[in-house]
C-alpha cells in the first residue's frame, strides 16, 4: 500500500485530500497512469503533468523516479509561497 | 536555526527584538523582511494559505541549510504562516544575522525566492466573485536561476 496526497486545485479536482492504494507501477508516471485510467476526476486532474509536481516521501522529484521503498506521494500544482 | 510554521499572526517586531536579542559572536547585521497579503486586482476578502505538514518544514529547513552553506550567517529565521488571512495581514518572515551586511541582505533573498516556489506553500485567492488558485510566476521560477 501506498499513501497518496493531494494539494490545492489537484485535491479538489480528485475530490479527497488522501488515499491508500494497492499499486504495482515502478515508477510516479506509471501511477499516474493507473489514476488516470481509474475515473474522469483523476483523467482531468491529471491532464497535463507540466502543471503538476510530485513529492516522495516529502522531498520533490521527478515524474520518472522510481517508487520501489516509497510510502507517500503527494501530487500538487507549483507553489506559491511568500 | 528556526523554521516555524504557523496558523496564527505574528507580531514582526517581537520576532526581530528576539532574534536580535539571541545573537552572539558578533553579528553585525541583521536583516528581517515580512511579507504581507497583497490585495491584487481589488474586492480580495481573504487569502487562504495551504500547506503540506511534514514536507513544509523539511523543505523550509533543506532551504537554510543551502543558505548556511553559500553565506556566512549567524542565525536564520523561517516563518510562515498557514490558513486565512486578510489583506494587509502578515503571511511571513525571514531573518538572517551575519557578520556583514552582504550576506545577510543576500542570504534574505535567497531564502525569499527559494520558498516561493520550493516549500509546499499554495494560496488562494476568495473574493465577492468566487475563489481562485494563485498561479505560479514565471519570474519567481526565473528568480532561482540567479542563485
Amino acid at each position: 500500500m501506498i499513501d497518496i496526497l493531494y494539494f490545492a486545485w489537484v485535491r479538489e479536482r480528485i475530490g479527497i485530500p488522501r488515499e491508500a492504494v494497492e499499486t504495482q507501477a515502478a515508477t510516479v508516471a506509471e501511477l499516474v497512469g493507473e489514476l488516470r485510467a481509474r475515473e474522469e476526476r483523476y483523467a482531468a486532474a491529471f491532464s497535463d503533468l507540466s502543471a503538476l509536481r510530485v513529492a516522495l516521501d516529502q522531498d520533490l522529484a521527478d515524474f520518472d523516479a522510481p517508487l520501489a521503498g516509497v510510502r507517500e506521494v503527494a501530487f500538487f500544482p507549483p507553489m506559491t509561497g511568500g | 536555526m528556526a523554521v516555524r510554521v504557523q496558523p496564527g499572526p505574528f507580531d514582526m517586531g517581537e520576532e526581530a527584538n528576539a532574534f536580535a536579542a539571541a545573537q552572539t559572536g558578533g553579528m553585525g547585521a541583521i536583516v528581517t523582511f515580512t511579507g504581507v497579503v497583497r490585495d491584487v486586482a481589488g474586492g480580495l476578502e481573504a487569502m487562504e494559505i495551504e500547506h503540506y505538514p511534514g514536507m513544509t518544514e523539511r523543505a523550509l529547513e533543506r532551504i537554510e541549510a543551502q543558505a548556511r552553506e553559500r553565506w556566512a550567517l549567524g542565525d536564520v529565521l523561517i516563518l510562515h504562516r498557514h490558513g486565512r488571512m486578510r489583506p494587509d495581514e502578515m503571511i511571513m518572515m525571514v531573518a538572517t544575522s551575519a557578520r556583514h551586511r552582504g550576506d545577510a541582505f543576500e542570504a534574505a533573498e535567497f531564502l525569499m525566492d527559494y520558498l516561493k516556489s520550493r516549500a509546499p506553500f499554495w494560496k488562494k485567492e476568495h473574493t465577492a466573485q468566487g475563489a481562485g488558485w494563485v498561479a505560479a510566476r514565471d519570474e519567481d521560477e526565473d528568480a532561482l536561476s540567479r542563485w
